[in-house]
């Protein structure tokens, strides 16, 4: 691993991504000043972020150039704290991905959330969008838990907001509330686990642990970590936020919240599994078994979606599941002292944060134009898209293919890493259960090119199954070109991974400490071959295009207007099409255990019934059928105390005097005994 | 010289193998049946036909076909044929070799849904709810020839029935074999999972859904369906017998020989069995996954 910065390049690297997060905070402050349908705040939104995000996109690459950290210490306001930043490759490798995707949703913002449709929100949406990017920097930077706390509460407060702009809508209020209290659970583990490793290690921040492997202690902050950090990345079963809150925000927020957001808890497990100094076995296999079931299970809720952007958000929860693999593989790794395994079971999980940052956020830009362009998100309702928004259609199509880890685009590779980690497991002796999570994987790919099939196919190809959807046209310039930045990210990274590489290596260096040294993934992983395959791939499908288009051009020509063949029915309907849930059915079928739909089935007690309807919905089954029957009962528990408080003044009065009375007694008659007790 | 006899084994000798199923179940229900050639007539007819394409369909319909084609070639180029080298291998190179197939899947789907019938839309839906079952069955005998080779080159790993392995371990390999012979009969839509033979919606998985391709579109899927059923023979026969044991061009003559066989084996299994209930087909996939997964288990003692 050859370093190409020096220590203080990494602090000048430091101080711009310091500045590019204040920038990035002030960017929405503008537009407060200026009048609400005023389009130049927007505008100067976008411009500061956009400078910000190219500033911060230096700092990161600069990161990722060097080994080692570079760190910054600042008076704090706490009593004998001090605020320290710091900055090495494992923060710049999850910092690029901020910067990128944040500048592209406010440039994709402009046309989609424009401030002259969106007068009452639209500063607000831009002050917390702002904030919220520059929170995930100071994030990424923080050292101490102090600040770590602080910028964390302020993701998660104007992340809130972010969620519930659209205030009107019930859905929408309710997503965010849900969002609430479970960020609510997840500053609580936080606090407890800094409190904690405070109290073992001494030091208020992300400091090594010296802990036995099997203590208690260790055990309790890996399982508050794995709690904390978990909600926020949308772990199985602690992801029912998720699906609401990110079908409620506009898409462009859902974009970061999907791409960058939730990698934050990500980023929070990398970091605490890498601080204790060896892990039990046991912690390895939790994250690769929370792994498996996370996308595998993500992606069988996904197929019951009818709504564009659940979907896409179940979708998250999966290639979360996949990281989660790649971590789990890599703690196994470093358990029983197998750094391969360690290096591309890293390298797997980061490459696949940057993959899926790319792919999903690519995806969800694509899911805003057809909001933007129809009105509706509901499958059902969509449909020949591709001839009305044929850009859109293109690059939701380039996506798609990424997401489902096919060739030759960027998916593939991370999902190979993985691969080639699960296959050494295989051939080891003694430890090839962990190979069992490759067979998961293999399913979850397959049922995510079913999804993707079926999105692809009911949105954007047949024909239209409503008038809005016949009335569809082309997305604006601003919403066109970030998608067309991903794609061509997501194009690159698939054909060329060997350029990644070396910062890949030191990132996974971060965590890994001294037992990578030697590993290397060029040796490891043949992402060369990669590349020549994915080149192979396009340039033998392009010389039998060449050959066959010529064909389908002059029958075009000659016969414009020919209908599919639909078996001799005279009058062919968009309604005799596949809808989504007929075409997820016979896997949905199977999952019904788990997925538990809401059916109305059509009732049929005349004899010549004349029209009925069908309707399915699939809730969160954790959320819907596990949680929330508990709340309610925990509720009606509640309700009895309730009774108690009525209002009446008098009996408020009766109350204190009681307790007083009470305290009174205890105080004189217990008071020996309670000194006797307090005085040892 | 071997690679390019293994190139042209791939792509010419691929249709052979279709027609001798045709002839091998018109054999067995007392017909004479169609030349083994036939294939090969049948491809040429329909490159000389013209197309006609719905005006529902987009890109997406036209592209389909060459994205089969390629990635079948391409993934031909990883199955060592005899005891030839293969032109490509790499570390992992199965699952780009599984993942390949999956590409060509989601395009034939996502062109079948671009015409916007209902008989398409059947086809691919069941096509797409039956592979997610055929993958983990694949990757649980990928791991169990990862565990008997100790390599990750997919050429290294269908070896792994040479040097007297398979008398040592026999009941994980004829798992693994029994495993992949279903895995084959789904993905190249034969009897007892598809009829390719009728166009009734019982039996409508991958016929249907190139119902409207025509003319050099449907003679690229029928050749791309040929690559498929011989890759997939390929690695069936590596797994079912020792087939590097003999060397040289009499071991490749041996091979394709040997894919003959498998293929009237195919023949006979589709003459004596009727297709299965639709429900029923999952249950079937979940006995391959089982039975690689057992070859994997047993292998691990």
């Amino acid at each position: 691993m050859t370093e190409l910065l020096g220590a203080s390049g990494q602090l000048a690297a430091l101080y711009l991504l310091v500045g590019a997060a204040s920038l990035l905070a002030a960017s929405g402050v503008p537009g407060l000043l200026l009048d609400r349908r005023s389009l130049w705040g927007e505008r100067l939104a976008t411009l500061l972020t956009v400078i910000a995000g190219v500033a911060g996109l230096v700092g990161a690459f600069a990161l990722l150039a060097a080994t080692g950290s570079a760190t910054l210490e600042l008076p704090s306001p706490f009593p004998e704290q001090r605020t320290v930043l710091g900055g090495d490759a494992l923060s710049g490798w999850f910092a690029v991905p901020v910067f990128l995707v944040g500048a592209l949703g406010s440039i994709y913002s402009g046309a989609y959330w424009s401030a002259r449709r969106h007068p009452r929100n639209g500063r607000r949406l831009r002050l917390c969008y702002g904030l919220l990017l520059a929170s995930l920097i100071f994030i990424l930077l923080a050292r101490d838990g102090a600040s770590f706390l602080m910028a964390w509460e302020v993701m998660a407060l104007t992340n809130f907001f972010l969620v519930t702009i659209e205030e009107n809508d019930l859905a929408v209020r309710r997503a965010g509330w849900v969002y609430l209290l479970y960020s609510h659970v997840t500053i609580l583990g936080l606090f407890a686990f800094f409190v904690l490793q405070h109290r073992l290690s001494g030091e208020l921040g992300f400091q090594r642990i010296p802990l036995q492997a099997t203590s208690t202690a260790g055990a309790v902050l890996f399982l508050l970590a794995l709690m904390a950090f978990g909600i926020k990345a949308g772990v199985m079963p602690l992801h029912s936020w998720l699906p609401s809150a990110h079908a409620s925000a506009p898409s462009h927020v859902s974009a970061v919240m999907s791409g960058v957001v939730i990698k934050m808890g990500i980023y929070g497990l990398v970091r605490t599994t890498g601080l204790f100094g060896d892990l039990p076995l046991a912690w390895g296999v939790t994250v690769l078994a929370l792994g498996a079931v996370g996308a595998f299970f993500g992606v069988v809720f996904a197929l019951g979606q009818h709504d564009l952007k659940r979907l896409l958000a179940y979708h998250s929860i999966e290639n979360i599941g996949i990281i989660l693999l790649g971590l789990g593989l890599a703690m196994v790794g470093r358990s029983l002292g197998r750094p391969d395994w360690v290096l591309l079971g890293m390298a797997g999980c980061l490459l696949h944060v940057w993959n899926h940052a790319l792919f999903k956020s690519l995806l969800f830009f694509g899911a805003g134009s057809v909001v933007h362009s129809t009105g509706s998100r509901d499958l059902e309702q969509l449909g020949g898209l591709a001839r009305r928004m044929p850009a859109t259609a293109m690059f939701f199509l380039i996506g798609a293919i990424a997401i489902c880890g096919l060739p030759p685009f960027n998916g593939f590779v991370s999902e190979l890493l993985v691969y080639l980690g699960l296959a050494r497991a295989a051939v080891a002796p003694g430890a090839a259960w962990a190979a069992l999570a490759a067979p998961v994987l293999a399913a979850t790919g397959a049922l995510a090119v079913a999804c993707f099939v079926k999105v692809v196919g009911v949105v954007f190809l047949g024909t239209p199954r409503s008038a809005a959807a016949t009335a569809a046209h082309e997305s604006p310039l601003p919403m066109l070109v970030p998608m067309a930045v991903l794609a061509t990210g997501c194009a690159l990274l698939g054909v060329a991974p060997g350029l990644v590489a070396p910062a890949l290596e030191r990132a996974a260096a971060v965590w890994a400490g001294a037992p990578l040294a030697g590993q290397s993934l060029a040796e490891l992983a043949p992402l060369g071959w990669v590349s020549a395959g994915a080149l192979a791939l396009v340039a033998l499908a392009g010389v039998l295009l060449a050959v066959v288009l010529p064909v389908c051009r002059r029958g075009r020509v000659r016969q414009p207007a020919l209908p599919t063949w639909d078996c001799g029915f005279a009058a062919s309907s968009p309604r005799l099409q596949y809808t989504a849930s007929s075409f997820a059915e016979l896997i949905t079928s199977r999952f019904a255990w788990a997925l538990r739909p809401h059916e109305r089935l059509p009732g049929i007690d005349r004899v010549f019934p004349a029209s009925a309807s069908f309707d399915s919905h699939v809730e969160d089954t954790v959320l819907d059928r596990i949680l929330a029957p508990r709340v309610e009962r925990a509720r009606q528990v509640a309700a009895r105390i309730r009774a108690y408080q009525q209002g009446d003044l008098q009996k408020y009065v009766l109350y204190i005097v009681g307790a007083i009375v009470a305290l009174l007694l205890f105080n004189f008659r217990l008071g020996g005994l309670v000194t006797e007790l307090y005085g040892r | 010289m071997e690679t390019l006899a293994h190139v042209a084994a791939l792509l010419l000798f691929s249709p052979l193998l279709l027609g001798v199923i045709q002839r091998t179940k018109a054999i067995a229900a007392g017909r004479r049946g169609a030349s083994v050639w036939q294939p090969y007539f049948d491809l040429g007819k329909l490159t000389r036909k013209e197309v006609a394409l719905s005006q529902t369909t987009t890109w997406i319909f036209v592209v389909a076909p060459a994205i089969v084609v390629a990635t079948a070639v391409l993934a031909g180029l990883l199955v060592p044929l005899g005891s030839f080298a293969t032109p490509i291998s790499f570390a992992g190179d199965f699952v780009f070799f599984t993942y390949l197939f999956a590409l060509g899947r989601f395009f034939t789907a996502a062109a079948a849904l671009d015409t916007g019938s209902p008989f398409e839309g059947m086809g691919a839906a069941r096509e797409v709810g039956f592979a997610w079952l055929t993958e983990p069955a694949v990757f649980f005998a990928f791991l169990a020839l990862c565990r008997l080779s100790g390599s990750l080159r997919l050429s290294q790993m269908l070896r792994a029935t040479e040097g007297g392995l398979w008398l040592e371990h026999t009941a994980p390999l004829l798992l693994t074999a029994a495993g992949l012979f279903i895995v084959l009969l789904t993905e190249c839509s034969r009897i007892p999972v598809d009829d390719p033979n009728t166009h009734l919606e019982l039996t409508m998985i991958h016929e249907v859904m190139v119902l409207d391709h025509s003319g050099p579109l449907l003679a690229l899927v029928e050749y791309g369906a040929a690559l498929k059923l011989f890759i997939l023979e390929a690695m069936l026969l590596h797994v079912m017998a020792p087939t590097a044991e003999v060397g040289g061009w009499p071991g490749f003559a041996l091979f394709l020989f040997g894919l003959s066989g498998i293929a009237v084996g195919i023949g006979i299994v589709e003459s004596v069995m009727a297709r299965l209930r639709l429900l029923h087909v999952p249950t079937l996939l979940i006995a391959a996954i089982l039975s690689c997964g057992f070859a994997f288990l047993l292998l691990n003692r």
